[in-house]
């Protein structure tokens, strides 16, 4: 008996407890009820080569100039290889805030190549609760050399010149300062140089950021490829650099070995050697425009 | 058998002294909070609106609490929205803006009555990790027993630790008007 009063009791003052409870009016309100998407985990829609997990908004237009330099192992002579420039320039388009598509021509093979890229889960937090985004990115190149095979009894037919890829991103922006993200790619390219090289490579991309302040971050890019041939002399394309945030620009100042500037290209082409020295100097820069405005009020 | 009774009444007696405190308050999950801090020759308008702001009111002692998402807010250009988020408010690190204050006078403002009132507000204001007071003119509108309410005031970017880099200083304003509107709802 004595039990129950107490309970009663007890009851009556934790209910009290909770209605007096003054400055915490807002508490009524259950916080589970916003849904918290997280953005800004990249500053750009690159790590450095490889699409990342973050999407452009609706409307804009990334405007991506990209420039790989040569070899920083050539020496003073060709200013570190500041002297010779291979580059694309890209055009990416925010379509909806979970599409976006994107064209680009490079210097490299004359490679003009497209792409679309679709969030399939967004990292986000409160009423629902996705610890990462998954991100679907598939792509094809075209090379546009004159001779592009260049041996004889072989004819150039426009299939021969196309490569895919494609590429699922998994990332999650762990906080402030730290993103990660794995890519499973696979590449295919139509035609390769012999049959000991095979059509389609599988790769791994992983790829992160650290944000030490507001507008300047350490990012790095890697790729792992996992059926190379292995006669090749090839190395898998790893790049280190900076972002920077200039506020209408983004600049990313990197070293990497790899030239190719779309993931078919910076993945199957010949890429060099760190060990050696056979860096390179690159940057990617971008300037996002507002080609539909928001109607806000 | 007994025991299953109190434990009933107890149950009710929780209730029945929970419940008037709550139908006291009034609510919204929707208010509308926009501000302007457009410089005045600016090329650009800095506008930005959000809404989904929370509020709660208690009729009986005028208390009264706002909180906003800071990433919720949506601007014209998405650049602009980026950089409000990431080098303005850092809402990541300050995810809300909380208002929280008494009315003045409440006794003046009977919310059971359709009429127009106004009413000031006094409080403190939360965001980018500074508390400031706060004082503003709150208009409650009555109708057909629905209680909207909207307010108006500025605050200074200063007063809050948000520095604007001077590159943009000729488009974003050293002030920002706010404006709130909000109906509220009573809380069940």
């Amino acid at each position: 008996m004595k039990k129950i009063f107490i309970a009663a009791w007890a009851t009556c003052t934790i209910a009290f407890g909770a209605a007096a409870q003054s400055g915490g009016l807002l508490s009524l309100l259950d916080e589970q009820y916003s849904l918290d998407r997280v953005t800004n985990a990249f500053k750009s829609p690159r790590v450095i080569n490889t699409h990342s997990m973050e999407m452009l908004s609706p409307g804009t237009m990334d405007f991506r100039i990209l420039h790989r330099f040569g070899e920083v192992s050539q020496g003073a002579y060709q200013l570190f290889g500041l002297d010779q420039a291979s580059m694309r320039l890209g055009l990416d388009f925010g379509i909806t805030s979970n599409l976006s598509a994107g064209v680009g021509r490079s210097t490299a093979k004359k490679e003009v190549d497209g792409f679309l890229k679709y969030r399939i889960l967004w990292q986000s937090t409160g009423r629902r609760n996705i610890p990462v985004s998954v991100v679907w990115v598939s792509g094809m190149t075209v090379n546009g050399l004159s001779d592009p095979i260049g041996i004889e009894g072989v004819p150039v037919t426009f299939s021969r010149r196309l490569g895919y890829y494609h590429e699922l991103i998994i990332g999650r922006k762990f906080n402030e300062w730290f993103t990660l993200q794995v890519s499973p790619t696979l590449i295919h390219n139509n035609l390769v140089a012999n049959r000991l090289v095979p059509n389609e490579l599988y790769a791994v991309g992983i790829g992160g950021r650290a944000k030490f302040t507001k507008r300047i971050a350490f990012v790095w890019d890697y790729t792992y490829v996992i059926n190379r041939f292995p006669a090749n002399l090839n190395y898998n394309p790893l790049s280190i650099g900076f972002d920077i945030e200039t506020g209408g620009h983004v600049f990313q100042l990197h070293f990497s070995n790899a030239v190719g500037m779309n993931e078919r290209a910076y993945i199957s082409d010949a890429n060099s050697n760190w060990l050696k020295g056979e860096i390179r100097f690159g940057f990617n820069l971008s300037r996002v425009f507002q080609l539909v405005k928001r109607n806000i009020f | 058998m007994r025991q299953q009774h109190l434990i009933a009444v107890a149950a009710a007696f929780a209730l029945f002294f929970t419940l008037p405190a709550h139908a006291q308050k009034l609510f919204t999950r929707d208010g509308v909070v926009s501000f302007d801090a457009t410089a005045p020759d600016s090329p650009e308008t800095i506008k930005a609106i959000a809404k989904s702001g929370t509020c709660v009111l208690d009729k009986s002692s005028g208390a009264i609490e706002m909180a906003v998402l800071i990433k919720g807010f949506i601007f014209e250009r998405a650049l602009m929205q980026e950089h409000f988020n990431e080098n303005y408010l850092e809402s990541s690190k300050y995810p809300k803006a909380v208002f929280s204050g008494k009315l003045d006078d409440p006794a003046s403002v009977d919310l059971g009555k359709d009429g127009t009132y106004n009413a000031k507000v006094n409080g403190k204001l939360t965001m980018h990790g500074v508390t400031k007071p706060l004082n503003a003119p709150v208009a409650f509108t009555v109708k057909g027993g629905k209680v909207s309410a909207s307010t108006k005031f500025s605050v200074a970017l200063s007063d809050f630790n948000i520095s604007i880099p001077s590159l943009v200083s000729d488009k974003v304003n050293k002030t920002a008007s706010v404006n709130i509107a909000a109906n509220l709802a009573p809380m069940k």
